[in-house]
């Protein structure tokens, strides 16, 4: 396959970028995509370009670091994978690729198509967590009977990965269904019941410090989302949040 | 209390409450204006209470146009906030392949209902004021039905009040559903109660509609 790439090169955080046209010949349908970025970075070294600048690390789906916009949605054209698990024959030959980072002004680009998305990390931060005793007297986690039901939904909304991909599709930037995740994850189970209301309270109020926008239900971070996360988690988070706010 | 206020959870609950009374609203002024259809002496009996009765006028219509203020108003500043969210635009965004166009557009549909709603106080609020706190005239309660048949005499006001629907209709097919998803529902009741929004977006702009052109025709 021979592609056109069009890509978002930025030499750094404050300088200004464009989109830059690459030609790549030899690509194999069966590679990943991030293989074919491999490929062009190859070839931009020897001819002496800088490469391009992207972020991976486990390449299977699971740590959620790949972060490409590519033609217009996260993790490109499939559904439920992220961009490493994307394989080159979802394109053909002859096509032009755009690829561009995930945009928002809480994940600032720190160069090409690398972002700091260490605004999950502050809002996880903020109540992402129960606080256990870890001293040598913890519980057994299966001494305490959980419904089925509740089980699977805490554990479907644990799956998400903070990639980013539901702030890079939604037309507002809004971190919405990864917060929802988070507390939902917690809300659904006794172990997470003691911190509730702090957490959910916590959590938005840190989300809307970093300056993500508002949801307004369009569902494009469900469609976009690797791994399926449902808008009844955001559902479930306001439930949670003006309870919690009654509650004072 | 502060923090509450000013967050995105409870200025989208706003939003939609703001909303649903806008659509108890809708639904109570259709009822009232599709008698118009079938009998000018009910239309009239309708229309003289609620431009008579001390309670319509004095409390709910302030409530009513209080609501609308604040659904608009507020609608622009979650645009503006997250237009601004963004920062830097992407050079190729798909929206239509995981979002539909109603859901995206809400401020287009919206801005549309607004210039609508311009007109159409225009058309008949601004001389319902003029007739009743302005010269003062003396009630007619047989007037009603003849005002809102002269409006309709004119095709372009029928064209612009039905393109007008078209996009109410848009915002609500949207509005319903994501109003209660921004309330906090989201349960098995969700998909009857995505088909009654539906029902009611398409159904009620659709009388609406009809109201305009059966006046046009028969005048």
């Amino acid at each position: 396959m021979k592609l056109k790439l069009k890509i978002w090169r930025q030499e750094n955080a404050t300088a200004k970028g464009s989109m830059h046209t690459y030609s790549l010949d030899g690509v194999s349908p069966d590679m990943s995509f991030l293989e074919m970025m491999d490929m062009l970075n190859e070839q931009l070294m020897e001819q002496g370009i800088d490469p391009v600048a992207f972020d991976h690390d486990c390449r299977e789906g699971i740590c959620g670091a790949c972060s490409m916009f590519i033609n217009g949605e996260a993790h490109g054209p499939d559904r439920l994978i992220t961009t490493c698990q994307l394989h080159m024959r979802k394109f053909k030959d002859g096509d032009t690729i755009h690829i561009e980072p995930f945009r928002a002004k809480p994940f600032p680009v720190i160069k090409d198509l690398v972002v700091d998305r260490s605004s999950f990390d502050r809002i996880q931060h903020a109540g992402g967590f129960v606080s256990v005793n870890t001293s040598g007297n913890t519980q057994d986690a299966n001494a305490l009977p959980i419904e089925k039901e509740a089980a699977d939904k805490a554990f479907d909304a644990a799956s998400c990965i903070g990639c980013g991909a539901c702030v890079a599709s939604c037309k507002n930037a809004s971190a919405m269904l990864f917060v929802s995740a988070k507390v939902s994850q917690y809300a659904l189970l006794p172990q997470g019941q003691v911190e509730a209301t702090d957490r959910v309270m916590n959590m938005v109020k840190q989300m809307d410090e970093e300056g993500f926008g508002n949801c307004t239900n369009t569902g494009a971070c469900e469609v976009e989302c690797p791994k399926g996360i449902s808008l009844e988690n955001i559902a479930r988070m306001n439930r949670e949040y003006l309870t919690a706010n009654l509650k004072g | 209390m502060s923090s509450l206020l000013s967050s995105t959870i409870f200025r989208k609950v706003t939003m939609a409450l703001s909303g649903l009374f806008l659509m108890v609203f809708l639904a109570q002024h259709f009822i009232i204006n599709i008698t118009s259809v079938f009998s000018a002496t009910i239309f009239n009996q309708f229309s003289h209470f609620m431009g008579t009765n001390a309670l319509v006028q004095f409390l709910l219509q302030p409530i009513l146009i209080g609501g609308v203020i604040f659904h608009f108003v507020l609608g622009f500043v979650l645009e503006l906030q997250n237009s601004s969210a963004r920062g830097i635009k992407y050079t190729v965004f798909k929206g239509n392949a995981n979002a539909s166009w109603v859901s995206r557009n809400m401020i287009i549909s919206g801005a549309t209902v607004l210039a609508f709603l311009a007109l159409h106080f225009y058309d008949f609020w601004v001389p319902e004021i003029n007739y009743k706190y302005i010269e003062f005239l003396p009630e007619d309660p047989k007037r009603y039905h003849e005002e809102l048949v002269h409006k309709f005499e004119d095709l372009g006001r029928v064209i612009i009040y039905v393109i007008s629907f078209f996009f109410l209709s848009l915002h609500l097919l949207h509005g319903f559903a994501s109003a209660f998803q921004s309330m906090g529902v989201n349960n098995k009741y969700t998909p009857a109660l995505k088909s009654f929004g539906k029902v009611y977006a398409i159904g009620i702009p659709l009388g609406f509609a009809f109201i305009a052109i059966f006046h046009f025709l028969n005048h």
